[in-house]
C-alpha cells in the first residue's frame, strides 16, 4: 500500500486535478516543475537557510511533565507554535514563494481561515518584495482580526469574501477565481493539503519538515525515533500531513487526526468531515467533503476558523479509507476546555485548531509506557478574544 | 448518430447565437419558459445551467443567480422532472452546463441516459480535465449521444488546443480572455492575436466564443473569428429584473440579433 501521491496524482481513489481549462497552463507548469526545482541545490540551500535563521527551526519538541501526569503517560509536543509568525505555515509559505519565484511569478494570492496561512503568506510575501493579496471570509475577519491587523501591516490587501458562509471554503473560490483573472503573473499559495495536484503533494512535503525533525528529536530524547502514535488537528490537514509524512511507512506509529465537530459530529453545526462526508470534488480534488444529497456543499461550522472547512485533503481522505490513520474528532467545548488545562498545566496558550488535537487525549486508552507526541500547530494570540469570550479573560 | 448540435453546425455557419441562463432562476419554474421564448426568438442553442453550490469560475452574476435557484429548491432530480417533455416543445439543440460534483452524485451513467432521455445533446463541465473524463465519463457520454463540450483559453498551448478539439465533439467552447464569467469587456479588447492563432489551427470542431460576450458590438466582433457566441451573465442578469419573462427575453435577443 502507498500512503504517496502517483504519477496522475492520486491518493487511491482521491485526488487529481479537477480544474477549469483556465487553470490547466498554471497548474500543468506546477505539476511538471515543482519536484524539479525543489530538487536544485540551490533551492534547498535558499529553503534551509530560511527555515533555520528566518522561521526558527528547528522547532523544540518539548516533553510536557504536568500534562504528561495529568494523564498518566508520556506526552510530547511539537511546538509549531513556536515558529516565526506563530504557527507551521510558514514552512509551506516559504516553500511556495521560492518556487513562485523559480516560476516567474511576480504577484502572490492566499486564502485564510484563521489568518495564519495568510499572515504567513503576507510574511514571505514582506520578505521577498512581492504584492500579496489574502483572500478571508467575511466572518472571519471579524473573528481574527489582530491576524487581519498583522497580514495589512506587513503590506498584504485583505479582502473579506461575502459568499456562502463567509469562511474558508468561500475564500478559496475567491482565491481561485482571481486565479482564473490573472493566469500570467500570480502564483497562488494554497494553505494546506488540498486543491489540485501537486497542491497536496508539495505542501506535505514542505510541511514534512516536521516529522523530519520529529523522529530526530525523539530519538535524541527517548532513544527511538518511533513513538506510540502521533496527533495532529485536521481542517484541510497540512500540519497532520507534515507530522505523519515520515512515519507513513511505519505502522507500527499510530496515526491520529482530529477533526473539528463543532457543536457535535451528529448535529448539523460540525465541520468533522470524515465523520459525516462521502465522496465528491471540492476545489479541484476528489476527496471526501460535506455535502448534500444533490452534491451541494453544505456549510460548515467550528469554533475554529481554521478547521471550518467542508473538505479534507486527499491524503487524509485515503488515510481513512485504508485504516492507516484514524480519525476522532473534538467538540468547541471540549476544545475550549482543552486549551485552557494546557494554558494553566504548562503555561502555553494554544491556538484553538490545535486544542482540537489535545482534546481528543481523554478520547484515547493511553498507557504508562506509551509516547505520544501532538503537533502543536499554532499559539493562541490571535483566539484571546474567544477565549475571553468563554472564560472572561 | 444524429445530434442537433452537429445538425446546426452543418445548417449555419455564421451568427449562432447561444445563450445560457441558470436553471430554475428567477423563479423554479421558469425553466422551460425561458428555453421556449429562447427559441421563439430566434436563439440556435441554449446552454441550461445546473446550479452548484461553489462555482468557482463564475463570477458574481451566476454566483448570484446559482444561490437563488438552489434556495429555490433547484437540483438535477427536479430539472429533469422539468425536462420530461421538452422535445415536445423545442426542437433547438440544448446543453446542460455546470459542475462536476452533482453529477457524480447523480450518477454519471444515470445522467448520461436521462440526459439522452430529455433530448439533451451536449454537456459543459468545466471542471472536467480530459484525464478525468476520459477514465470516468466517455463510455457513458458516447452511449448516449451525448457531446461532451471542452473550454480552451488564452493561455491554451497548440498542443493542447489539439488534444482538447481530438478528445472532444460538438464544438469548442473558446473562453474569450483570462476570466471567470460575466467580465465586462468591451469588444476592441479581445485578443486579435488570439483569436486568428485558434482560427487558424485548422480545427476539427467548429468554435463558439464565450465569456465576456455581453451585447451586440461584442457577439458582433466575436462572429468576426467564430461561427458563433456565446452569451450568459448578460442574460441571466437581465433576468433579473421585475418584468414578465417574453418582455425581458423579447427585448434581449433583439438587441443582439438586430
Amino acid at each position: 500500500m502507498s500512503y504517496f501521491v502517483d504519477e496522475k496524482g492520486y491518493y487511491g481513489a482521491f485526488g487529481g486535478a479537477w480544474i477549469p481549462e483556465m487553470m490547466q497552463a498554471n497548474v500543468s507548469e506546477l505539476q511538471e516543475r515543482y519536484l524539479e526545482i525543489m530538487a536544485t541545490e540551490e533551492f534547498r540551500r535558499e529553503f534551509d537557510l530560511l527555515m533555520k535563521d528566518y522561521v526558527g527551526r528547528p522547532s523544540p519538541l518539548y516533553e510536557a511533565p504536568r500534562l504528561s501526569a495529568y494523564y498518566g503517560s508520556r506526552i510530547f509536543l511539537k511546538r509549531e507554535d513556536l515558529n516565526h509568525t506563530g504557527s507551521h505555515k510558514l514552512n509551506n509559505t516559504i516553500g511556495q514563494v521560492l518556487l513562485a519565484q523559480k516560476l516567474g511569478k511576480t504577484r502572490i494570492i492566499a486564502e485564510t481561515g484563521a489568518g495564519q496561512h495568510g499572515l504567513a503568506t503576507a510574511t514571505v510575501c514582506a520578505l521577498k518584495g512581492l504584492p500579496c493579496v489574502v483572500y478571508m471570509g467575511a466572518l472571519d475577519v471579524k473573528r481574527q482580526e489582530p491576524n487581519v491587523r498583522k497580514m495589512k501591516m506587513l503590506g498584504a490587501e485583505v479582502i473579506p469574501v461575502t459568499s456562502g458562509n463567509q469562511t474558508l471554503k468561500d475564500a478559496t473560490n475567491e482565491a481561485m477565481r482571481d486565479w482564473i483573472n490573472h493566469p500570467e503573473d500570480t502564483h497562488y499559495i494554497i494553505g494546506s493539503v488540498v486543491g489540485p495536484h501537486p497542491y497536496p503533494d508539495m505542501v506535505a512535503r514542505f510541511q514534512s519538515v516536521i516529522s523530519e525533525e520529529m523522529k530526530r528529536q525523539l530519538q535524541e530524547q527517548t532513544g527511538s525515533g518511533f513513538p506510540t502514535r502521533v496527533m495532529a488537528c485536521v481542517g484541510g490537514g497540512s500540519n497532520a500531513a507534515g507530522a505523519f509524512y515520515h512515519y507513513l511507512d511505519h505502522p507500527e506509529v499510530e496515526l491520529i487526526g482530529v477533526e473539528a465537530a463543532g457543536k457535535g459530529a451528529d448535529t448539523p453545526e460540525t465541520a468533522a468531515t470524515l465523520a459525516v462526508g462521502s465522496p465528491g470534488v471540492l476545489h479541484a480534488a476528489h476527496t471526501i467533503l460535506m455535502q448534500n444529497n444533490d452534491g451541494q456543499i453544505t456549510e460548515p461550522y467550528s469554533i475554529s476558523a481554521g478547521l471550518d472547512y467542508p473538505g479534507i485533503g486527499p491524503l487524509h481522505a485515503h488515510l481513512f479509507k485504508t485504516g492507516r490513520a484514524s480519525y476522532l474528532h473534538a467538540t468547541d467545548q471540549e476544545t475550549l476546555q482543552a486549551a485552557l488545562l494546557l494554558t494553566r498545566l504548562e503555561g502555553i496558550i494554544p491556538a484553538l485548531e490545535s486544542a482540537h488535537a489535545l482534546a481528543a487525549l481523554p478520547k484515547i486508552p493511553l498507557r504508562t509506557g506509551d509516547i505520544t507526541v501532538i503537533c502543536l500547530s499554532g499559539r493562541g494570540d490571535k483566539d484571546m478574544q474567544t477565549y475571553l469570550d468563554a472564560y472572561g479573560y | 448518430m444524429h445530434n442537433r448540435i452537429n445538425e446546426l453546425f452543418s445548417r449555419k455557419s455564421h451568427h449562432i447565437l447561444s445563450v445560457y441562463f441558470t436553471a430554475g432562476y428567477p423563479r423554479l419554474e421558469d425553466t422551460v419558459p425561458i428555453i421556449e421564448l429562447l427559441e421563439q426568438n430566434g436563439v440556435d442553442l441554449v446552454e441550461i445551467g445546473m446550479p452548484f453550490s461553489d462555482p468557482t469560475a463564475d463570477g458574481p452574476v451566476i454566483q448570484k443567480s446559482s444561490d437563488s435557484a438552489l434556495k429555490n429548491g433547484m437540483s438535477l432530480e427536479v430539472l429533469f422532472h422539468q425536462l420530461e417533455n421538452i422535445r415536445e416543445r423545442v426542437s433547438i439543440p440544448l446543453l446542460l452546463m455546470g459542475y462536476v460534483n452533482p453529477v457524480l452524485q447523480y450518477g454519471v451513467e444515470r445522467f448520461c441516459r436521462q440526459c439522452r432521455q430529455s433530448g439533451i445533446d451536449g454537456i459543459i463541465l468545466p471542471d472536467l480535465p480530459p484525464q478525468e473524463y476520459l477514465t470516468h465519463f466517455r463510455p457513458f457520454f458516447e452511449e448516449n449521444n451525448l457531446h461532451h463540450i471542452f473550454l480552451i483559453t488564452p493561455q491554451s498551448s497548440e498542443a493542447r488546443i489539439r488534444e482538447l478539439d481530438a478528445l472532444g465533439s460538438g464544438f469548442l467552447y473558446m473562453v474569450s480572455s483570462a476570466s471567470t464569467t460575466g467580465a465586462t469587456k468591451k469588444a476592441e479588447e479581445f485578443s486579435h492575436e488570439y483569436f486568428t492563432r485558434v482560427e487558424k489551427l485548422g480545427l476539427q470542431n467548429p468554435r463558439l466564443i464565450g465569456f465576456g460576450i455581453s451585447d451586440k458590438s461584442t457577439f458582433e466582433k466575436a462572429c468576426k473569428y467564430a461561427p458563433g457566441a456565446i452569451i450568459g451573465s448578460a442574460f441571466v442578469k437581465a433576468l433579473g429584473q421585475p418584468l414578465p419573462l417574453e418582455q425581458t427575453i423579447g427585448k434581449f435577443v433583439k438587441e443582439i440579433k438586430e
